[in-house]
């Protein structure tokens, strides 16, 4: 089987594929304001595997979030892949650009896999591309067959195991030839075997150039990435390198 | 004589576990017409789930025929019964399966883009507009879990399937969101869709016209009228 090169794109970039400085996402409930995050200064350098680290309610998913541009700061500057989303108080990039930096740049896995259930695998796999007007079966087979599914093209989601189904959702996430993949709590839906299986999967495309930000609380899967940055209570705790 | 939107006839499902068959189904049959809620209860395990895959023709029965809109789908090639199934049934799952990263309105043009059609925009926000979602442009993550059904129900319609499959759907639901659900899907049905629900809620069931419930692959207590059921209850 061909080894296929994911992030063509990310390997002719130099530098930081994303840059926080003194991010901070605040909520509002009523007369209350939840500050999720405070102060958040990171930088994603290309080629770079990154796990943020912390218990439930620290703020790991507000920060990809953002990363992602699934959401807008409340302060502090926020670039991804070259565009400034947000600086200082004032959000630069509007809606529709957001949208579209989010499509062509970044590639999102959850905990759960949220895959279509009336779609095939090659079909959910193409899913993105199609909806940005483009179309490329060949290259969702391709993937599928990266991540080891190459017998389950025509599945649905209700025929496939629980690590399938999270391989189906890292081939979607990469159809777009994303410079960043964001993955949150990836593995809190499988067992420690799937879990080990699809970390090595995560390894291998970040040999390939792809930049990786995993969220998770499990701090064993945590010990097996170099660059660990705590989270807790919203606010960076400590980093080792 | 009108044409049933849905029509089971004898449909058997079966296993093959090692030397042992497992019957999901065991001679199902049901009709389900135009503008007429269906309520399908049973315990896990019953075959409710599978008989759903019957019915939207995600699966294929061992035996038995599945019609709809007098078309006899079992048998069907592969390729035609996926367009067929695109063309006729929309599903809504406990779950709702929306894609996080797409915003509402983006979510509910999916269908067409499979289908590769036109007007998807125009048409998204139409099916938005008929389940009363006002935030078409927020990610699923900024909606409540009753919105974020509504988007899946508005995916489910946008292409006007004939037929609605819903499994759960409001088994994620508070009270108020579930209310406002069953509003909406009352409204598909005067408008003529047929709905299956299937749901383990007796008090869901008991709002739609009709009840069956399922128990080892049968028809334990077939076409009780919801109505009536409510009315012995009182009595009792």
């Amino acid at each position: 089987m061909t080894k296929t090169t994911v992030t063509q794109q990310s390997q002719t970039i130099q530098g930081r594929v994303a840059t926080a400085a003194g991010l901070g996402k605040v909520y509002r409930r009523g007369p209350e304001e939840i500050h999720a995050l405070r102060d958040i200064d990171l930088s994603f350098e290309t080629g770079g595997f990154y796990c943020v680290l912390g218990p439930s309610g620290a703020g790991k998913t507000t920060l990809l979030n953002l990363l992602g541009v699934m959401d807008v700061p409340t302060s502090g500057s926020l670039t991804v892949a070259g565009q400034i989303v947000a600086d200082g108080e004032k959000v630069r990039l509007a809606e529709g650009k957001r949208d579209r930096l989010r499509l062509e740049n970044i590639g999102f896995i959850f905990i759960e896999f949220f895959l279509i259930p009336t779609l095939t695998a090659v079909e959910n796999v193409q899913m993105p591309l199609l909806w940005a007007g483009k179309e490329d079966r060949a290259y969702a087979v391709e993937l599928l067959e990266r991540v080891g599914l190459g017998h389950r093209l025509t599945h649905r989601p209700a025929e496939m195991s629980g690590g399938e189904m999270q391989r189906v959702a890292i081939a979607r996430a990469l159809i777009n030839r994303p410079k960043l993949l964001l993955a949150d709590e990836p593995t809190g839906n499988v067992d420690t075997r799937t879990r080990d299986s699809i970390f090595e999967l995560f390894r291998e495309l970040n040999d390939d150039g792809l930049v990786i930000v995993l969220a998770t609380h499990d701090q064993e899967l945590a010990g097996r990435i170099d660059r660990v940055t705590h989270l807790r209570d919203g606010r960076l705790a400590k980093g080792k390198e | 004589m009108q044409t049933p939107i849905l029509q089971a006839t004898d449909v058997w499902r079966s296993y093959q576990r090692g030397s042992e068959t497992i019957h999901a189904l065991a001679g199902m049959s049901l009709t389900v017409q135009a503008g007429e809620m269906l309520g399908i209860v049973g315990r896990s395990g019953s075959g409710k789930t599978t008989f759903l895959n019957q019915a939207g023709c995600l699966d294929t029965p061992t035996k038995g025929n599945i019609n709809i809109c007098g078309t006899e789908v079992t048998g069907m090639p592969e390729k035609e019964l996926v367009a067929f199934r695109r063309d006729h049934i929309g599903f809504i799952f406990q779950l709702f399966y929306l894609i996080p990263t797409l915003t509402a309105v983006e979510n509910v043009e999916l269908p067409m883009i499979f289908a590769r059609e036109s007007r998807r925009r125009e048409r998204a926000l139409e099916a938005l507009e008929r389940v009363g979602l006002r935030e078409v442009n927020a990610l699923p993550h900024q909606l409540n879990g009753g919105d974020m059904q509504r988007v899946a129900i508005a995916r489910a319609l946008v292409r006007k399937p004939q037929l609605l499959l819903a499994d759960e759907p409001t088994g994620r639901l508070e009270h108020q969101s579930r209310t406002a659900i069953m509003d909406i899907f009352r409204g598909l049905q005067a408008e003529g869709l047929g709905i299956v629900i299937v749901t383990h809620d007796p008090t869901l069931a008991d709002e739609t016209d009709r009840i069956i419930e399922l128990r080892d692959g049968r028809i334990s207590s077939p076409g009780r009228d919801s109505a009536m059921e409510s009315s012995l209850k009182s009595e009792d």
